[in-house]
């Protein structure tokens, strides 16, 4: 018997153009918690669909308990216990929760479905492993967290004992990170050995046991977390070191290029206020960050100065002029940049080359464009080129289709797009989200340049790090309104969350 | 008159209720199909052949479910087209039920010319129950529904019940539901999307075809090619329906009565009277479905994937 349940030994994965995974070697032993740390591109889930029986490798053995195994789809590997939580949950959104869990090994009596003995283990493995899932309830109507329980409870009723997690907490709120957190050292004590994808080192210091590095498809090391700082684990991670804070200098404010006044929107439900009675103004070269927490009016403020959303009262004013009703391409044409919260929905055309995309807001300009008919000539010189000084990296270059792109490097081409129309005013908004490391030390850097340059920058941003990092003014939102104005030099963390938590309106 | 007016309505309610439920079992796996109407005209078309070249020689009511078998194979064997097309070849899957749609009424056409020289294929309605058995009997419901009626509106009843007993109660239904809503879940669970989705467009395609059988048999002779946009009308009470067994039943009862009504209007006097063109009422069943289908349609529940062919690759 050998000391591990898992092994990938020398797993080698080429897709055209691209070498994923280049003689990659993971361990897994029984009963631990075992990390696979990367960039996004890194080749992380590359390595886990390969275990999964998804993709075949091109060379390298897989071994179970020593004995070498093959592994030719996700049937082969459910047959071997190994169970894995898509990052996308895979669970039909009008079934069950039991339906879920069930299908596919359901139990059948006479023909027809026998859900009785099926709820019963159910309900015993959810209370087993203290995840508190009713399975009667319809997934759609749970929250993100419990269907990420749901997912776990479909591997526990097929018995898995190896249990892959493909970034499991990038849709979660920080209180359900930390119950997945439990739940995950729950089924490690009760001998089950996880595997668990992911960029965020705060977590792989709270949880695992070892961590394996990966960097551009090649294999980093192995190491115990315990001993280990999250410097270097960082370092192991992007090749060199990172800073995990923001140097800059004090801001040297110029003029106002953004002046919001009395600006309001309704609910197009009900009539409730998302925001009210909002006034600020961003000067040029400082950044300002307006802090919240999710759902306070963020969003709706930030549509409603792009021209997403129609302001119901108020005024907006871009570089003294008013742009409350302007349309979107005047904003953009006027000076206004922006990185949208929702780059799949806002930022991109997912199904487009990547150059189409670096020029959707400016391929009228005679730049791009002769009499109507575009200059696929100049589109793609000016995309390579924003490639090349932005290290955005794709598979094949101008021409990708930005849907098999990374997030990460999808955010960066949005970032160089927006950043090269060189705008007065740039609103970002949760630039780094679901970023890795690198990315977010490259994005942060992007931003105070920019700063420094002379332009408004408008963050919106709900992790507490990047707005006491970055910000040179913090607008707190609470409730849709402005409910203090900070100086992350004076204020202190603690502050800060009490003030969107709500509770610093009335002492104030 | 009432008793009438129900056993009428049953004519067109069934066919109409049959060849809907086709349809949901393929959109339920995932595959819009719209060739129903096709699928109908080869299922009538064989079925009643058959019945055209076999009747005399065997008493009525074997030959009528002998045709039924036949006109299902019929319809499973043209709807494999579909599914190959939509299935494998990843076609758009309104190109190809469209191409079935044409392709149904010339390809019979032609065949019956074929075989006999004209296109009209007639046949003899002898598969009349006047009244069955003990249950005519008894008093409201026996002429209500044992009386004036064919052997096919209790097959249509028990594939009512029998469609919302596998979709709902079976594991294969389970596992065709999920492949219509979310085929990477069902493929991540090692069921076979590819194998779930024939096995609805075939169970669609004899359903199909059964119904086109069903709806010639009462209401004429012979068979002349059409089976008159019943195939896009099921689609419409799928619909109306929202893809769930017992309402479509309700549909269907609500579409064949309006038929009904345009139908058999002359034979009401209070209709009569009011003096409106009989070309008025012959458009209500067809008003009518499009007024539901513009007040319907926001509240859709369709199947999620429907209509997108399943790649193993895409994300």
């Amino acid at each position: 018997m050998s000391e591990y349940v898992i092994e990938m030994c020398d797993i080698v994965k080429e897709f055209p153009g691209i070498i994923a995974n280049d003689h990659i070697t993971l361990q897994l032993k029984k009963g631990e918690i075992h990390a696979l740390l990367g960039e996004n591109g890194a080749g992380k889930s590359t390595l886990m669909s390969v275990l999964f029986g998804m993709y075949q490798p091109e060379h390298g053995v897989i071994k179970k308990d020593g004995q070498e195994v093959k592994i030719k789809d996700p049937n082969d590997a459910n047959r071997l216990g190994i169970g894995m939580v898509h990052q996308h949950f895979k669970l039909v959104h009008n079934f069950t929760v039991l339906e879920n869990i069930i299908l596919g090994v359901e139990t059948v009596k006479g023909g027809l479905l026998k859900m009785d003995d099926a709820r019963k283990r159910v309900v015993e493995l959810s209370e087993q492993y203290g995840l508190s899932v009713d399975p009667d309830a319809i997934i759609e109507d749970i929250t993100v967290g419990m269907q990420q329980r749901v997912e776990i409870l479909k591997m526990l009723y097929r018995e898995n004992e190896i249990l892959i997690f493909d970034e499991p907490t990038a849709v979660l709120t920080p209180q359900e990170i930390e119950e997945l957190m439990k739940i995950m050292k729950n089924l490690a004590k009760e001998g089950k050995s996880i595997l668990f994808i992911t960029h965020k080192l705060n977590e792989i210091k709270a949880a695992a046991d070892r961590c394996t590095v990966l960097r551009k498809g090649k294999y980093i090391g192995t190491i115990d977390v315990a001993p280990a700082s999250k410097e270097e684990m960082s370092e192991m991670m992007v090749g060199r070191k990172v800073s995990l804070q923001v140097e800059k200098s004090d801001a040297a404010c110029g003029e106002k290029v953004l002046e919001v006044e009395g600006l309001s929107v309704h609910s197009k439900v009900g009539g409730k206020h998302l925001v009210k009675d909002v006034t600020f103004n961003v000067r040029r070269g400082e950044i300002v960050c307006v802090a919240g927490i999710d759902g306070n009016g963020q969003t709706e403020l930030v549509q409603a100065i792009t021209g997403l959303m129609k302001i119901d009262a108020g005024k907006v004013v871009l570089k003294g002029e008013d742009i409350t009703n302007a349309h979107i391409r005047k904003r953009n044409t006027s000076g206004l940049g922006h990185i949208p919260e929702d780059r799949h929905k806002h930022g991109l055309v997912l199904d487009y080359p990547l150059a189409y995309n670096m020029v959707l807001q400016r391929y009228f300009e005679p730049q791009f464009c002769n009499h109507g008919f575009l200059k696929f000539d100049e589109i793609y010189r000016y995309s390579d080129a924003l490639i090349e000084k932005f290290d955005v990296r794709s598979g094949q270059g101008s021409d990708t289709i930005v849907r098999s792109m990374s997030g990460g490097n999808q955010q960066k081409a949005i970032v160089a797009r927006e950043i090269d129309r060189n705008p007065d005013l740039l609103i970002a908004v949760q630039p780094t989200r679901g970023l890795d490391v690198g990315a977010i030390e490259y994005i942060h850097k992007q931003l105070v340049k920019e700063r420094d340059e002379g332009r408004g920058i408008l963050l919106v941003s709900l992790e507490l790090d990047e707005v006491m990092n970055l910000s040179d003014r913090i607008l707190v939102m609470y409730e849709g309104e402005i409910v203090a104005e900070l100086d992350p030099k004076t204020v202190t963390v603690q502050e800060l969350g009490l003030y969107m938590a709500g509770s610093g309106k009335k002492e104030a | 008159m009432l008793y009438f007016i129900i056993q009428q309505m049953m004519y067109f309610s069934i066919p109409l209720l049959i060849v809907a439920l086709g349809g949901l079992f393929s959109e339920r796996s995932g595959v819009v199909n719209i060739a129903l109407e096709g699928i109908m005209v080869i299922g009538a078309f064989s079925g009643i052949y058959f019945i055209n070249q076999t009747q005399g020689a065997l008493p009525g009511q074997p030959v009528l479910l002998l045709a039924i078998l036949v006109a299902a194979a019929a319809g499973m064997l043209i709807s494999l087209l579909h599914a190959y097309a939509a299935i494998n070849m990843k076609a758009d899957q309104v190109i190809s039920g469209t191409a079935i749609n044409i392709f149904a009424p010339a390809f019979v056409i032609f065949v019956a010319r074929m075989l006999q020289g004209v296109q009209q294929i007639p046949f003899v309605n002898q598969f009349r129950i006047n009244s069955v058995p003990v249950l005519g009997d008894i008093p409201v419901i026996g002429p209500l529904l044992f009386q004036n009626t064919y052997i096919t509106t209790y097959i249509g009843v028990g594939i009512l019940v029998i469609s919302w007993l596998v979709l709902y109660k079976t594991r294969f239904g389970l596992r065709l539901r999920a492949c219509g809503e979310h085929p990477q879940a069902a493929d991540s669970v090692g069921i076979n999307v590819y194998k779930m989705r024939y096995a609805g467009v075939l169970i669609s395609g004899a359903l199909a075809g059964i119904g086109g059988l069903v709806f010639v048999i009462p209401t004429s002779t012979n068979f002349n090619a059409t089976v008159s946009g019943y195939g896009f009308l099921a689609l419409a009470v799928l619909i109306f329906g929202q893809w769930k067994p017992w309402r479509i039943a309700g549909a269907a009862l609500f579409f064949g009565f309006m038929k009904t009504l345009s139908a058999v209007y002359s034979g009401i006097p209070f209709l009569v009277g009011l003096g409106i063109p009989s070309n008025i009422y012959k458009m209500i069943p067809y008003v009518a479905t499009l007024i539901l289908l513009a007040f319907t349609g926001k509240t859709s529940c369709a199947p999620k994937a429907e209509g997108i062919p399943y790649d193993k690759g895409s994300r």
